[in-house]
């Protein structure tokens, strides 16, 4: 079972949404779509579902061409950001829907809807209605119906992304487990790098309707094609700068400069931009972190285990995290050090180079 | 300090009740009167009971006709508005098309125009089509200002279900009609019931497109109410009680309502 697109595009009264995308999708793993709030996935999976029509290209499903198949003839489910369920019906009969409009009645509806109940972990709730569950039950129900019939593909939009933090990690280690072996086209749209690091598989880079890059998760994470891609796929935002690449060093200012190896060090010399994510950026020294540089601290947060500083370097502001607690103190000078060997480099075309 | 202001906040309610019931009190007490006693001076309850009206109207039929006609109409009425109303409502709410929100906007407009500019061309147009004194041709002229009122009142509800629920249900598998009738309807079930109830009753206080477009077949109780003021002399406790019974299927239909109606303030379109 595969999900393949063929340059489709979406336009909304003239303005161009999703500019022409190809993209090949299969089974058996996560197909993760990530990008910003705003950035086209929802829309992607709309035009994929069949709720919106395509400006152009084609959807093929099994090769065969579904790109004027309705919505309700493409056998499919999709769980959305928000939860949404039918809310006059019990949670049993949100479940069992999907199968009785697929003409299944009897033991074998009661079977297969407490199954997914079972797997979901829902199955005391059965008589209830949703306005009367918790938003994580919501959404399982909601999940429930997507897993109870066997559709080819499975669209989750952001599923997690309005539960509470403990339960987007306890559905987020079940999600694949749910999905495993179904054989079904599995489409995951998050706006964090980490969720789509953590659920793997094959991830698209989408930024402004556009698919940046396709690929396996960590050849992404590592490799990013271009700036956008890298900037995509780091949160918080990259830190970028511009360096003067001169022999083999590279110089960010003239107090800071790093010796170059590897592609680096091949370049012709000139300007390029350099990118680094910001946990790769480090407020003590360590044995790969080793570039200084100084800046002037903005802003500080503590979120969990993790602490971030935004800091000034001429114009640029960049962003270190680091793992532990670090005091830093607004408004002085502080040293951070930089691992060279993380730093991606790109031409003025936003082209990686290195 | 406390037990002056203990004793306002009980008084002004009971007096706020007094004034609101006190018009509808006269009401139900002139009814149980003779005319003779009404028109003799001032008393505060009947001094000789009387179902006489009452009678009177459940027997003669061009009393109770009345109400039946009224009944049979504001039905037809409300029937059509919301059957009309809802595929409306449901297009204002999830599609954007040209000049939507300059129609909608028109749609309200046509409740600024007195019932009166319409009485001529209604009663002109209903002669040629030969709907003239009957059931329907109220019905329909009431559609004229029911219809808005329902597409805006509805819309407020239909916006309030969020358009997943649809792409949700199409993904299903429901069709259109289906999703439309099984899903849709029961969500916004409270909207029905509080655009039901304004149809009915504004159909039910309408009087004048009523009495134009009738004659005797579809004659509503109020036209009959101010016949008989002007004909028969003054029969005040017939009146009355026809008053008292005019008034109870509103606050029957309210009772119903009651709960809807709070949810359709809370959306700011009642």
């Amino acid at each position: 079972m595969t999900l393949e697109l063929r340059n489709i595009s979406k336009q909304v009264g003239g303005v161009c949404h999703i500019k022409p995308t190809t993209l090949l999708l299969k089974p058996g793993h996560f197909n993760v779509l990530l990008g910003e709030t705003g950035s086209g996935k929802t829309s992607l999976i709309k035009l994929m579902a069949g709720l919106d029509p395509v400006a152009g290209g084609k959807i093929l499903m099994d090769g065969a061409d579904i790109t004027a198949l309705s919505t309700q003839k493409r056998n499919i489910s999709l769980v959305h950001q928000f939860f949404v369920n039918y809310p006059h019906m019990t949670v049993f009969d949100n479940i069992a829907s999907p199968l009785k409009l697929a003409g299944i009645s009897g033991s074998e509806l009661q079977g297969r809807v407490e199954e997914a109940a079972d797997i979901l972990q829902i199955r005391p709730l059965l008589a209830r209605r949703p306005q009367e569950l918790s938003g994580g039950q919501q959404q399982r129900t909601a999940l429930a119906r997507a897993i109870v019939k066997q559709s080819k593909a499975v669209f989750l939009d952001e599923p997690l992304a309005n539960l509470d933090f403990k339960l987007r990690e306890e559905l987020r280690e079940q999600l694949p487990v749910l999905f495993a072996g179904r054989g079904a086209v599995v489409v995951y749209a998050t706006s964090e790098p980490e969720e789509a690091l953590l659920l793997g598989g094959e991830t698209a880079l989408i930024s402004d309707g556009r698919v940046s890059q396709f690929g396996p998760t960590s050849e992404l994470y590592h490799r990013p094609h271009d700036f956008t891609s890298a900037n995509v796929f780091s949160d918080p935002p990259i830190n970028a700068a511009q360096i003067t690449k001169n022999g083999t060093t590279a110089h960010l200012n003239p107090e800071t400069s790093w010796e170059l190896s590897g592609d680096a060090a091949a370049l012709r010399d000139g300007i390029y931009q350099v990118a680094v994510r910001p946990n790769h950026v480090a407020p003590v020294k360590t044995q790969t972190a080793c570039v200084p540089l100084t800046g002037t601290v903005l802003v500080t947060e503590l979120s969990g285990s993790d602490s971030s500083a935004h800091f000034s370097i001429g114009k640029d502001v960049w962003v270190s995290l680091a793992h532990g607690v670090h005091s830093y103190e607004i408004g002085a000078v502080h040293p951070f050090y930089l691992d060279p060997t993380k730093c991606f480099y790109f031409a003025a075309d936003g082209q990686r180079v290195a | 300090m406390t037990q002056p202001k203990m004793r306002l906040s009980i008084l002004i309610p009971i007096l706020y009740t007094l004034f609101l019931m006190l018009p509808i009190y006269w009401l139900v007490a002139m009814s149980f009167k003779t005319t003779g006693e009404i028109l003799s001076g001032f008393s505060l309850f009947p001094q000789t009971w009387t179902f006489d009206n009452y009678r009177v109207i459940f027997t003669d039929p061009t009393w109770y006709w009345g109400y039946i006609n009224s009944i049979i109409y504001v039905s037809l009425n409300t029937v059509i508005s919301i059957t009309v109303a809802l595929p409306a409502a449901y297009a204002f709410s999830r599609y954007s098309f040209l000049g939507d929100k300059h129609l909608f906007f028109w749609l309200l407009t046509n409740r600024m125009a007195p019932a009166a500019v319409f009485a001529l061309p209604f009663f002109q147009l209903y002669s040629a089509v030969e709907l003239f004194d009957t059931h329907l041709a109220v019905a329909l002229a009431h559609c004229l200002f029911n219809i808005p009122l329902a597409v805006w009142i509805l819309e407020g509800f239909m916006g309030g279900v969020p358009k997943e629920l649809d792409e949700t249900a199409a993904v299903d598998g429901y069709s259109f009609p289906r999703f439309f009738m099984t899903i849709f309807l029961p969500s916004i079930k409270a909207g029905v019931g509080v655009a039901a109830f304004f149809c009915f009753m504004f159909s039910w206080v309408e009087l004048l497109l009523a009495k134009t477009l009738t004659a005797v077949a579809a004659k509503p109780i109020a036209a009959t109410m101010t016949k008989t003021a002007s004909s028969a002399g003054y029969e005040l406790g017939l009146l009355a009680a026809a008053g008292t019974l005019t008034i109870i299927p509103g606050a029957i239909v309210i009772y119903f309502v009651r709960n809807y109606i709070a949810k359709g303030f809370a959306l700011g379109r009642v």
